[in-house]
């Protein structure tokens, strides 16, 4: 889903610059006020390393297994990964910070289309996979009974519904303003169809990560956090 | 922390004292993103503005003196990112050619060239600046230049994970294939995610440790004043300046002579 540069035209390449800093702005705003304190509290303290730690983590793993796809290339996204540990405010600025590295470093995205793919792929999960994953959390609390399995589904629903939420976006993007001279019916099946597989992927293995996580560290998995105060609720 | 080497596809400094070298970090830093903002808007279809952006890569990695290959190994990494434009050819609509049979798009042709022009010299662009600046020394720069503290710390703690991710990957790898793991198993996907979160708790708790040893020496989210270095000259400005203008004269060239 890293849009290349030449893909969408300049004006939506600008609406989503401006949409992805005044979004960011608004993350960082409501991060910083627990930054200014790194060694206050325990959770407040750990979170820039945890931050730290899920960018490199993004970075490392997001090698390309799909890198066929009508202009984009397809792997493993996180953004829900990173909102499910970080909360947010804190998970769209970690994934726009690889996003960036990655398109000055690894030629993966366009520069110019930066602000569309922070869009896509760093806040669409917080406004749509996170409310998603507290909600289900939620619900199949009283349902399962089991607070600890329901973070874990509600993680995975949420991944898979963020990433086709994603490519869904891509392809009205693509519709409203593609610049390449490939149809927008080919782009959004192509779109579509390979994320749908990948989201196949990134469900199991975001709720699979948080199970192992809320086994290992319970304390860093932010969506997790009242199961450590309040265990078996 | 050991600088640029670790993180995937990043080359080591090239260790010279070259007046690039020296340059303030502010300053290459903006006059990179600059440069390749300006690339990445060149239009689709012209070709000879990148024969302008090349050569004058080239004469900065002369001042540099950063080899060419050095530079060139960096472009293995767009590889896979790039890959798919193989397709756009047979996909795009509009006028064709016929290749050895094949019909080809040609408008397919000149965005799969344009993608692949566009990456490859924004990561030379990138490549010489992580040539001649240490990490710590593009962080610093980034705070010089007013990036908020929590995008530099997050990107600082991020250069300082990387390598330590690598090498706990890889003993887990080498751990998990010796106990007759397979990845190319589909029910085998919960022991990858495990290894996955194992990996994550334990670089996490390494890094907590150094976190927890910079939070007792006085770090507060971001460098000591000491270290983030002076405000550059107006002169230093200039001259780093200068070659992203004729970057921007050359993509504003190129718009010109499109239509």
């Amino acid at each position: 889903m890293h849009i290349p540069d030449g893909f969408v035209n300049a004006p939506v390449c600008v609406a989503g610059g401006l949409l992805a800093v005044g979004g960011l702005a608004v993350c960082v705003r409501r991060v910083g006020t627990s930054m200014r304190t790194p060694g206050g509290s325990a959770v407040g303290g750990s979170d820039i390393p945890l931050a730290g730690l899920a960018a490199a983590f993004f970075l490392v793993l997001e090698a390309p297994i799909f890198p066929i796809g009508v202009g984009t290339g397809g792997h493993l996204l996180g953004g829900t990964l990173a909102v499910a540990l970080l909360g947010p405010w804190l998970g769209p600025v970690v994934v726009s910070v690889v996003l960036v590295v990655q398109a000055l470093f690894a030629g993966d995205g366009g520069v110019t289309a930066l602000g569309v793919n922070v869009v896509n792929m760093a806040l669409l999960p917080a406004l749509v996979g996170y409310p998603l994953l507290i909600g289900s959390a939620r619900v199949l609390t009283r349902i399962l009974g089991r607070a600890r399995l329901a973070v874990v589904v509600g993680c995975a629903v949420a991944a898979v519904v963020s990433v086709l939420a994603g490519a869904v976006l891509y392809s009205l993007e693509y519709a409203v303003g593609g610049a390449a001279d490939v149809p927008a019916g080919t782009v959004a099946a192509a779109t579509i169809g390979t994320y749908a597989v990948i989201a196949l992927f990134e469900g199991p293995v975001t709720g699979l990560v948080v199970a192992a996580l809320l086994r290992l560290r319970p304390d860093l998995v932010r969506v997790g956090r009242h199961l450590t105060k309040a265990p078996a609720a | 922390m050991s600088g640029a080497a670790h993180r995937p596809g990043a080359q080591p400094v090239v260790a010279a004292d070259t007046a690039l070298h020296r340059a303030p970090p502010q300053c290459k830093v903006a006059a990179t993103a600059v440069c390749v903002l300006f690339v990445a808007c060149t239009p689709t279809g012209v070709l000879w503005p990148y024969l302008g952006y090349g050569a004058l890569l080239v004469g900065t990695a002369v001042i540099a003196a950063v080899p060419a290959r050095a530079l060139l190994r960096r472009l293995v990494v767009e590889i896979p990112f790039v890959f798919f434009v193989v397709l756009l050819p047979f996909l795009a609509s509009g006028p064709t050619v016929g290749v050895l049979g094949v019909r080809l798009s040609l408008a397919g042709i000149a965005s799969a060239v344009a993608i692949v022009l566009k990456a490859s010299f924004g990561l030379l662009a990138t490549g010489l600046l992580a040539a001649t600046t240490p990490l710590p020394e593009v962080i610093a720069g980034l705070e010089r230049l007013r990036a908020p503290v929590i995008v530099t710390a997050i990107a600082s703690f991020m250069v300082r994970y990387g390598e330590l991710l690598n090498s706990e990957l890889a003993r887990l790898r080498t751990a998990r294939v010796c106990r007759g793991a397979d990845q190319r198993w589909l029910w085998q996907v919960a022991d990858v995610a495990g290894c996955v979160g194992a990996l994550f708790v334990r670089a996490f708790e390494r890094g907590e440790r150094v976190y927890l040893a910079m939070l007792s020496r006085g770090y507060t989210g971001s460098l000591p004043p000491t270290l983030t270095g002076a405000a550059a000259s107006r002169f230093a400005w200039l001259t780093a300046l200068a070659v992203p203008a004729v970057f921007a004269g050359l993509a504003a060239a190129g718009w010109v002579t499109r239509s």
